[in-house]
């Protein structure tokens, strides 16, 4: 490296001198997307969601397939006949949404892990406007390719049972479970980045949002089926939030309806976010 | 202008910022110094908003640094800590804050090449060496064009062509009527580089003044003397009040020397001079030590030293450097 730097003269650029007006919020997003797309993080989970969700929907709806009628298949069978979106996404999201708490996370607490969090809010101190682009900038990304992975999970899933079962869009509720899985999916990864703006630490954020979105149905399984139990649960952010990519509940724990759940989840994020926030705009950083 | 009135930040039970108040003014470079800490990176956080304090305030131009808009437009800062993500290029780096301020690619690119960074400016920040992330730390403090620069430890760790880099920018945008305020433990830096001087140790103001006023009120100020003479120079400058110790710096003495070094404390070099050609004397050096600049430091600050050993805060310790 030279330092052809040591004496070069600083004069004021043109560039700098012929400035418009104030940045303004459209600026903010252009930061935030600036960002994002220039870190590899954020292209391996993306392609790691869409390998996993996709992938997912392909094998749970091929061994269904295949093994129609088979040993120990009679209760799956009666899933898939009652409720086909159950075998298309089911496992798919539930495993796929864990690549979305991963960037969720990521977005804002490998800001602090590098330190690059200076760097941000030195260049916007008004720190809520900064967390605002960053929420919008991630929600479009991964709303629309979430979308993208939903539909493709349809259609993939779809076509593999088709000589079993028959699933169309213009079905009763599949169009608004097809919807609803990438709704699903994009809010549980702001849920993770409100997770990722409260802890600031990665490996504390991304446990604990996984933790919500595969840990606690396993143990809420575990629970009496009792009354209490079932209204208890079913307000956790995965158990509400899974209601609106299926079409039929058959169980005695559902205690909300599809867009109610989704209601729910979205006001976990909200709080997640909100709480975040908070923190942000009082803490040191 | 940076006005820091009142200024206090705790951590706990710690204080690391104590009723702090001073001015930077534009057109000079500030030395901001003090121990490890003494709290001139909190200052410098607090200065730019990163940090909240407890009581007091910190403005740049009368507005505190939340207030400006674009804000890099009017304060530039290159901090301690990494600032930089790791996975993310030079060039993304300065786009994205270049695009926080309403600034074209452009002037990523006019910064990309005033630091010579370039050619690697598409390469990950992760792999650069420490002088490389400092040119690139430099670029986004400079990247608005600001006329306040915050510099904390600018050259530490930096090969002395970094150092040199360093130093001659901050003298060339004080020159431009910019305001530099500039952190530091290493006194002999700020010696060559600041005007100005402001000393803190555990968050207090201990001075504030020009650097050369700071050099004065050390007590430890010595010059350094080479004279055939050296007998009788020693019977003046010890008449004159002053003290006289052979060699320099510890160093050995060699008794053969037809002009030997002496190292005189208590007696500017200006007076020595002075008696010197009263009586006809011959000088073959006089040196006034600039790096009494650390004595004078290391007396300001030694009642406040947060991890230091005692004995770094005797008074012998103050001349130590040139007087035993």
């Amino acid at each position: 490296m030279t330092v052809s730097g040591a004496t070069a003269d600083v004069s004021p650029s043109p560039a700098v001198a012929q400035h418009g007006p104030v940045a303004g919020f459209g600026h903010l997003l252009a930061a935030e997307w600036t960002k994002i797309r220039s870190v590899r993080s954020t292209f391996w989970t993306l392609i790691a969601f869409v390998i996993v969700t996709i992938g997912f929907t392909a094998l749970i709806s091929w061994v269904t397939e295949a093994n129609w009628t088979g040993p120990h298949a009679a209760a799956r069978d009666a899933t898939a006949l009652a409720d086909p979106t159950a075998i298309i996404f089911g496992v798919a999201v539930y495993l796929g949404q864990l690549t979305l708490c991963v960037l969720g996370a990521l977005v804002i607490t490998s800001e602090y892990s590098t330190g690059v969090i200076r760097a941000s809010l030195l260049a916007v101190p008004r720190r809520l406007p900064m967390l605002l682009a960053k929420v919008v900038v991630f929600a479009i990304v991964i709303g629309i390719l979430a979308e993208i992975v939903a539909f493709g999970s349809f259609f993939v899933g779809s076509a593999i049972l088709h000589s079993r079962v028959s699933v169309s869009l213009s079905d009763g509720g599949v169009l608004r479970a097809t919807i609803g899985a990438g709704l699903y999916l994009t809010v549980f990864g702001l849920f993770a980045m409100g997770i990722g703006t409260l802890v600031r630490a990665t490996a504390g954020a991304i446990s604990i949002a996984i933790g919500v979105a595969f840990l606690l149905p396993i143990l809420a399984g575990l629970l009496p089926d009792t009354s209490f139990w079932n209204h208890l649960v079913g307000y956790l952010p995965e158990q509400a939030g899974s209601l609106v990519y299926l079409v039929h509940i058959t169980s005695s724990q559902r205690v909300l309806s599809a867009w109610e759940g989704f209601g729910v989840l979205c006001i976990w994020a909200l709080l997640a976010l909100g709480v975040g926030a908070y923190l942000l705009e009082r803490r040191d950083a | 202008m940076i006005e820091v009135r009142d200024l206090t930040k705790r951590f706990g039970p710690k204080v690391a910022v104590d009723h702090l108040s001073f001015v930077v003014q534009p057109g000079q470079v500030t030395g901001f110094l003090g121990p490890n800490g003494a709290g001139k990176s909190t200052t410098m956080r607090l200065i730019l908003g990163l940090d909240r304090p407890n009581s007091g305030e910190a403005t740049i131009n009368g507005r505190h640094y939340a207030e400006l808009a674009d804000p890099l437009r009017t304060v530039g800062a290159l901090l301690e800590a990494k600032s930089v993500h790791t996975g993310r290029s030079a060039r993304n780096h300065l786009l994205f804050l270049a695009q926080t301020q309403g600034l074209p690619a452009r002037r990523v690119d006019e910064m990309l090449d005033f630091v010579g960074l370039r050619e690697v400016a598409k390469k990950r920040a992760g792999s650069y060496s420490l002088g490389m992330s400092q040119r690139l730390g430099v670029a986004a403090a400079l990247l608005g064009d600001p006329q306040v620069l915050l510099l904390d430890e600018p050259v530490n760790g930096l090969d002395p062509e970094g150092v040199l880099w360093i130093r001659n920018l901050m003298k060339q945008l004080a020159g431009q009527g910019k305001t530099v305020l500039v952190s530091s433990h290493l006194m002999n830096e700020m010696a060559v580089t600041a005007d100005h001087i402001i000393v803190i140790g555990r968050g207090q103001l201990l001075a504030n003044a020009s650097t050369a006023e700071v050099i004065a009120r050390g007590s430890g100020r010595s010059v350094l003397v080479r004279t055939p003479d050296a007998d009788k120079l020693t019977e003046l400058i010890t008449a004159a009040g002053g003290s006289v110790v052979p060699g320099h710096n510890g160093g050995p003495v060699d008794p053969d020397d037809k002009a030997p070094i002496l190292t005189v404390t208590g007696v500017p070099a200006a007076r020595i001079g002075e008696l010197a050609a009263s009586a006809s004397l011959v000088l073959h050096e006089l040196t006034p030590l600039l790096a009494t600049l650390e004595d004078a430091f290391l007396e300001l600050t030694s009642d406040h030293v947060e991890f230091g050993h005692r004995d770094a805060a005797e008074p012998v310790r103050a001349s130590d450097g040139s007087v035993r």
